[in-house]
């Protein structure tokens, strides 16, 4: 048992020399597998930060009613009525024209735009929460609202809630594509690089199976160096997008203040950021494997 | 104990390289075979350490078939060996010392007990003085001694070599051939194959003779 450990030992410490020894190619090959690794973890990176905000954001039932301009408190309070005894309705909210005049006067800096106007442009609005979240059922009192007598216009606002949703729903999808694709590319460049050392090696692998090693010994510092160099290539991507995170966010916060929204890149989370490391030195393991069982029969002695 | 009967080994293109040789080695007996080159000599030893198999006939080595062996069985069979190849098959890239550390870090030795061994076959060759060296800068009776180094640092039971004294001079060929005798004097069965007159008689050892692959002048089991 310890006999066994102090080789594991050993080999790893013969890998990591082995590294040292070639930086510029070691440095090289770890930046393309951390740029490989990079791409998918950023896209997933910025799809979940989509995804916490649009979870902050209230997906409820809800349909805005926008009366016509001519339509006078008579009208209003019919549909307040009107609204009161529909069953689909679980409550309303009605927003009088001046008081959402008020409100942008207020919120949003366009008060000497709206001062300039001379009249209020804006109609009565109810806003109104429906009791059944179905989209059918929506779609249904948005076509019943429609036919009121002074609704001008009826929109759903769960409707874009739920184009983001779909937009990420494709989105991990392409996240899944690009990262499987870009894991293959892991286990093509891992298998490369142990090919050409296994080439370099011919004699020494010769040599130490003439003289008693078994397979898993001549196997292990390949699948050491595989290994390590997924690993490193881990480490690179999570720096990559760390990096890459604090690039954008200051550019990010002001775009989205602009729309008065808060919205930024969250770094990545600690068991993403394991999940990440164990896959990608994985990867390496798996591609070194390949490459080794592939070419060590090429020294059988006949 | 090593024992070849009726061994035939054909190459692939139809040379045959070993023709219907009977022969027993007893442990610690030492056998020097004697040829010329293509005599068979080479395949005779690399059967012996299972590096070929049999076309036909039975090599076994201690008590196991190497014509039956199975391909996992075969490095911890070729660990009771201590092989002295023709063309060293040193490692450039290593120190002396590495080198000869190479068969314990195969088998497992720990690094207190491996060093130690290494510095005293290292010592029996007279290479101590050189252990940091790379074996590029010996000179070819000190490579040939850093091979012998190797091959028996891990104490094996067999020690078999092709050509030891092939390109050296002979103040060098003589030491080479007073350093098998005192392994085979702590009881390894050695086994030379060369075609140099002058080792075979220096060793007196059972001499076995090889001709276009056929045995002569061996009695198959003497002294057994």
């Amino acid at each position: 048992m310890k006999a066994w450990l102090s080789q594991h030992i050993r080999t790893l410490g013969a890998t990591l020399a082995k590294l040292a020894r070639a930086p510029v190619s070691t440095l090289l090959n770890v930046g393309a597998v951390g740029v490989a690794l990079a791409l998918p973890v950023g896209l997933y990176v910025g799809l979940a930060s989509l995804q916490h905000l649009a979870g902050g954001l209230r997906v409820e039932p809800q349909v805005s009613l926008f009366l016509a301009r001519d339509a006078g408190r008579g009208d209003v309070a019919q549909i307040d009525s009107r609204l009161k005894q529909h069953p689909g309705v679980r409550g309303f909210r009605h927003v009088s024209r001046e008081r959402a005049l008020e409100e942008i006067k207020t919120r949003s800096g366009l008060a000497d735009v709206v001062e300039s106007l001379g009249h209020n442009p804006l109609p009565d609005a109810f806003i109104v929460d429906a009791s059944d979240a179905a989209p059918q059922n929506l779609e249904a009192l948005r076509a019943e609202f429609l036919r009121w007598p002074k609704v001008a216009h009826v929109q759903l606002d769960s409707a874009w809630a739920r184009r983001l949703d779909a937009v990420l729903r494709l989105g991990r999808l392409a996240v899944l594509t690009l990262g499987t694709l870009l894991a293959f590319a892991l286990v093509a460049i891992t298998f490369n690089t142990i090919r050409l050392q296994i080439m370099t090696q011919r004699d020494e692998i010769e040599v130490v199976k003439l003289i008693g090693a078994t397979d898993p010994f001549v196997r292990r510092p390949f699948l050491y160096y595989g290994a390590t160099l997924g690993l490193a290539g881990g480490v690179a991507a999570w720096l990559i997008v760390a990096a890459g995170i604090c690039v954008f966010n200051d550019g990010l916060q002001e775009l989205s203040g602009l729309y008065g929204m808060r919205f930024e890149l969250r770094s990545m989370s600690v068991g993403d950021s394991f999940s990440l490391l164990a896959f990608s030195a994985w990867l390496g393991w798996f591609g070194a494997w390949l490459s080794v069982s592939r070419h060590l029969s090429d020294f059988e002695p006949r | 104990m090593i024992s070849f009967s009726q061994v035939h080994k054909r190459y692939p293109g139809g040379f045959e390289a070993l023709r219907n040789v009977s022969l027993g080695i007893a442990d610690g007996e030492m056998v020097v075979v004697t040829g010329h080159s293509g005599a068979g000599k080479t395949t005779l030893l690399k059967l012996m350490a299972a590096i070929e198999r049999p076309s036909s006939g039975s090599v076994v080595v201690n008590g196991q078939n190497i014509g039956a062996l199975r391909p996992r069985a075969i490095p911890f069979l070729r660990r009771n060996f201590g092989l002295i190849f023709q063309d060293h098959k040193l490692l450039f890239d290593r120190t002396v010392l590495e080198n000869v550390l190479l068969p314990l870090n195969i088998i497992g030795y720990r690094r207190g007990e491996a060093a130690r061994r290494v510095r005293a076959a290292l010592d029996k060759v007279g290479l101590l003085p050189k252990e940091k060296a790379y074996p590029i800068t010996l000179s070819g009776g000190e490579q040939q001694r850093l091979a012998s180094a190797r091959a028996i640092v891990h104490r094996p039971s067999i020690l078999l070599a092709d050509e030891p004294t092939g390109n050296l001079d002979a103040a060098y060929a003589g030491e080479i051939a007073e350093l098998f005798r005192s392994f085979n004097q702590v009881g390894v069965t050695v086994v030379i194959a060369t075609h140099d007159e002058q080792l075979a008689t220096r060793l007196n050892p059972r001499l076995v003779a090889l001709k276009s692959g056929e045995l002569i002048e061996a009695v198959p089991g003497a002294g057994a």
